[in-house]
């Protein structure tokens, strides 16, 4: 692995961790309010995917999306400002923990009710073919969502028409509290591909060279024109669902057993292993992810709130009679 | 009518522009005009293109723009419209087309959830210039499950344009203001209009989308309507002529917004009004026009604003109970009579 990459590789995944662990002090505190859904545990998902895919391609996540923003660009400071719900957050304040969006970086929200991502990511891989565009989709989903409707005539769509879209599981085995041999019935999710000949391979989510790797192969398949790919990460949350869940579903055994391999951890012993980073470097990255949630922190807390109640709903305003102004 | 096929836009399924057209007609030179100007413009639903839409709305654009513009879906409403969303976001004009709005339950989630909101969760990032077009209302016995209207839930939903055209000239210039909008808007479609006739002309200057329009003007009531109820207030106001009551009949045009100076003129006028419409009672648009005409107009007003509204059943499938479940032009003209009360001729 190159140098660079190493490096933003562990950069990313340091900062992951440490600024869900400041959304957590911060919500704890008051300051963050509504559901907030933390991703510490899963870093090597959006951090091995993400890395490999292109800028120019669409991003399409969940409610669980902190980490995908920041790998994708979107800076510590415009997301922590939306989780304090300030007018400087990347949806001004908008729309919240669950709703992060950016156009001009492609990264298109942040959809809170399970399933939605599907129907968002075939519509823009629709368009690419439609419009003939080079770029690609990356369309993240839980185990929980394998199980809407949405999934299956998405991937249907998606497979008939031979769109550019990854979908991208992010498999963690628990809708919220509900273990996945207790809510699906084929736990192997990619297999669920095989219904539509839709390609796909597991990989292990708490291996960021392998998620990585197996994204490029993914991706390149994508691009080929060859129709979409389904590639299901297993990983693990180490939190509750949300921070409303106390996690009395799991044992601590469990979650101690899979702390055990921690996906920065383990990386870090790759990194030194292999020699692609000096232990100074490592430190390095570590202060400056260190310092990039403190600012993110106090831009948060010195930016001020959205006042414009009304504004946006529409992009032409209503000029007759909606209730609004009644 | 002749049909002969025709690589100039808005000629697809007549042989030259008609001073009278269909209503299917008029929506079908309308996809053409917007497709043929703006190659962003795609159309997707169950059987809109090879088929040619099931009700003919969509026919001969297959052939002419080819399947990736009019694209037939598998039966995945809240997918395929979802869909939609996903390319309006990105840059896309896509048409929706629901065969029914029965259908359109299924895919509320991709409205009311995604198109509705997500301009305004983004901080005002994304326009969403989505068009959902759906036939509804009570057909010819078609049963409960394919008879709903769906106007009261979507009123409800900030984020939406909801037009209902009832006219062939309304369908043509609201599919055309439809698409050239911004936002999401549902365009509410009847399903015994689409073959019904009336004048056309394409070169006529368009009111803009959400106004009501003035369909017969009298002085004793404002009779207020949208869709099939439009036609049915006229028929009643010819029969109330008879008995004297000069009753003014208001097509609302637009249901979201609501064209609230036009009602407050005539009611003004007229100081009496009855909204008229095919859905249920409890809870429904009438409820809404009804409560802000007597907040704003309470003194032009003789009486409360009335309701005459569909009954609080499900559409039964019996021909006879069908009729009775919804307004007729003498339901009508009882309601109006009770509301003016004894007259001195």
């Amino acid at each position: 692995m190159q140098r660079q990459l190493a490096r933003q590789i562990y950069y990313d995944m340091v900062l992951a961790r440490l600024f869900e662990q400041a959304a957590a002090e911060q919500y704890a505190q008051g300051r963050i309010a509504g559901f907030l859904h933390l991703y510490p545990g899963e870093e090597a998902v959006a951090v091995g995917t993400l890395r490999a895919a292109d800028t120019g391609d669409y991003v399409v996540s969940t409610y669980r999306e902190h980490v995908h923003a920041l790998v994708w660009g979107i800076t510590p400071e415009a997301v922590m400002a939306e989780l304090f719900g300030k007018a400087t957050g990347c949806s001004g304040g908008y729309g919240g923990s669950m709703h992060l969006f950016d156009a001009q970086r492609r990264f298109l929200g942040g959809y809170a009710i399970v399933g939605e991502t599907f129907p968002v990511a075939i519509g823009v891989g629709y368009w690419l073919r439609l419009t003939e565009a080079p770029d690609a989709v990356l369309c993240y989903f839980g185990d929980g969502a394998a199980n809407q409707g949405t999934f299956h005539e998405s991937l249907n769509m998606a497979a008939l028409w031979k769109l550019p879209v990854l979908f991208v599981c992010e498999n963690n085995h628990y809708q919220i509290g509900t273990e996945i041999h207790r809510h699906t019935a084929v736990p192997e999710i990619h297999r669920h591909g095989t219904a539509y000949g839709i390609p796909g391979r597991r990989v292990d989510g708490m291996d960021v060279v392998a998620v990585y790797e197996a994204t490029r192969m993914a991706l390149e398949h994508v691009r080929a024109g060859n129709g979409p790919y389904l590639l299901e990460c297993e990983t693990y949350r180490y939190r509750g669902h949300s921070m409303a869940d106390p996690g009395a579903y799991r044992s601590a055994l469990e979650v101690a057993e899979l702390r055990a391999r921690d996906p920065i951890d383990g990386f870090r012993e790759r990194v030194r292993r292999e020699g692609w980073l000096e232990q100074a470097e490592l430190e390095q990255a570590e202060s400056e992810a260190r310092a990039a949630v403190e600012a993110a922190v106090k831009f948060a807390e010195e930016s001020l709130e959205p006042t414009n109640l009304e504004q946006d709903v529409y992009v032409q305003p209503l000029d007759l009679y909606d209730g609004a102004k009644a | 009518m002749k049909r002969a096929h025709n690589d100039k836009a808005g000629l697809i399924g007549i042989s030259r522009p008609a001073p009278v057209l269909q209503v299917w007609q008029a929506l079908n030179i309308a996809h053409d005009e917007v497709m043929a100007r703006d190659e962003s413009v795609f159309i997707l639903g169950e059987d809109v293109g090879l088929y040619g839409g099931s009700y003919r709305v969509t026919q001969g654009l297959y052939a002419k723009y080819g399947e990736w513009r009019v694209r037939d879906t598998p039966i995945s409403e809240n997918s395929f419209t979802g869909l939609g969303v996903g390319a309006a976001l990105v840059g896309g004009r896509p048409i929706v087309e629901i065969m029914t709005i029965n259908f359109a339950l299924l895919a509320l989630d991709a409205i009311i959830n995604m198109a509705a909101k997500l301009r305004y969760m983004s901080g005002g990032q994304f326009k969403v210039p989505l068009v959902v077009r759906s036939p509804g209302g009570v057909a010819r016995q078609l049963a409960a499950q394919h008879s709903q209207r769906l106007e009261h839930t979507l009123m409800n939903v900030p984020g939406l344009r909801i037009v209902a055209p009832a006219t062939p000239q309304d369908a043509y210039w609201q599919l055309k203001q439809a698409v050239a909008c911004d936002d999401p808007v549902i365009v509410l479609e009847h399903e015994l209009l689409y073959f019904s006739e009336g004048p056309f002309d394409p070169g006529a200057e368009p009111p803009p989308m959400h106004a009501a329009a003035v369909r017969r003007r009298g002085r004793d009531i404002s009779l207020i309507a949208w869709h099939r109820m439009v036609d049915v207030c006229l028929e009643a106001a010819r029969e109330l002529e008879t008995d004297g009551i000069d009753a003014e009949v208001v097509d609302l045009r637009s249901l979201r917004p609501i064209d609230l100076p036009l009602l407050l003129e005539s009611v003004s006028r007229t100081h009496r009004a009855l909204v008229v419409e095919e859905d249920c009672r409890f809870a429904g648009a009438g409820a809404e026009i009804a409560a802000t005409l007597n907040e704003a107009a309470f003194f032009e007003l003789e009486a409360p604003v009335q309701r005459l509204a569909g009954r609080d059943v499900p559409i039964p499938y019996n021909a006879r109970l069908e009729a009775a479940s919804i307004p007729d032009a003498a339901a009508v003209v009882r309601a109006v009579r009770g509301l003016l009360g004894p007259r001195e001729k």
